[in-house]
């Protein structure tokens, strides 16, 4: 085989078996949020009506919010809310 | 840190599809677009009929989030799963990823053409600053943000729809179903939070 046709052929063959490459299709991992910023639930000040309604969490007070939230959560007990 | 999640009582829901109508009620859903349905299986066979409330279940993996082409998912740190409207394409993969098919898209003009995806946003607005109107508008209403749970947990008449942190409303339902003596099983669970943990196992 004459030094061009092999070049030829090498090249060829590089340019065909190109195709057979398996490349990443799955991107977990590497996703990263492009949107605005969100604020987090307990940097609000609870409505006048929760106020009233005994709840005591205030503006930035995680724990005070997700004491509020499971509070609210337990009453989908009814076993709790009728007595056992 | 609690992780909001839904659980379906298939024993208990009665196809009322009260959960349905408070959605669209308190989040004011444009027509043709069911963020929330009510599916029932082997209809009218007696004794072997199961309703079930369907929407977005909030992964711990979620699909659409992998398969979104623009990036528009975030996960809250309570664990909601939302997305910016504003970055949305409307093109549809997410709706194929998931596998609850929450992901609704409003008809936004001639020849079919799709607007921007709209989902179940577990009553927790959207990436807007919180109750104000332009969230409102995009995403419904933010009850996490006023210290509520979403609207179909609350309302559900029989409580057959449980929301909130994915600890408590588990233990509800263990009691639930300790006293009634079966129906374990907890629809989608499986295929949203992943397999429940082995008993006894390390770690």
């Amino acid at each position: 085989m004459r030094p061009a046709t092999a070049i030829v052929a090498v090249v060829l063959a590089a340019f065909v078996l190109a195709a057979c490459g398996e490349r990443e299709q799955v991107a977990e991992g590497k996703r990263t949020y492009q949107g605005k910023r969100d604020t987090k639930s307990w940097d609000n000040e609870p409505l006048d009506y929760a106020l009233n309604h005994g709840s005591k969490w205030s503006k930035g007070d995680e724990a005070g919010w997700e004491q509020q939230i499971k509070q609210r959560q337990l009453t989908q007990n009814e076993y709790q809310r009728i007595g056992r | 840190m609690a992780r909001m999640k839904f659980l379906c009582d298939s024993e208990r829901c009665i196809e009322c599809n009260g959960c349905v109508t408070a959605c669209k009620n308190e989040n004011e859903v444009p027509w043709g677009v069911n963020r929330r349905r009510v599916v029932t299986l082997n209809d009218g066979v007696v004794g072997a009929e199961k309703s079930i409330s369907v929407a977005c279940m909030h992964c711990s993996d979620a699909p659409c989030m992998a398969v979104c082409p623009v990036d528009c998912f975030y996960r809250t740190d309570d664990g909601v799963v939302l997305h910016d409207k504003d970055l949305c394409i409307g093109c549809g993969y997410c709706f194929y990823a998931c596998p609850f098919g929450a992901p609704q898209f409003p008809q936004a003009g001639a020849f079919g053409l799709r607007g921007k995806m709209d989902k179940c946003t577990f009553c927790a607005g959207g990436p807007e600053p919180d109750r104000s109107e332009a969230e409102f508008q995009k995403y419904g209403r933010n009850r996490l943000a006023e210290g509520k749970l979403p609207a179909c947990a609350e309302m559900c008449s029989t409580k057959a729809l449980l929301g909130g942190d994915g600890d408590v409303i588990a233990d509800i339902y263990r009691e639930r179903v300790t006293r009634r003596g079966r129906g374990a099983e907890v629809w989608g669970w499986g295929t949203a939070y992943g397999p429940a943990p082995k008993q006894g196992a390390t770690k």
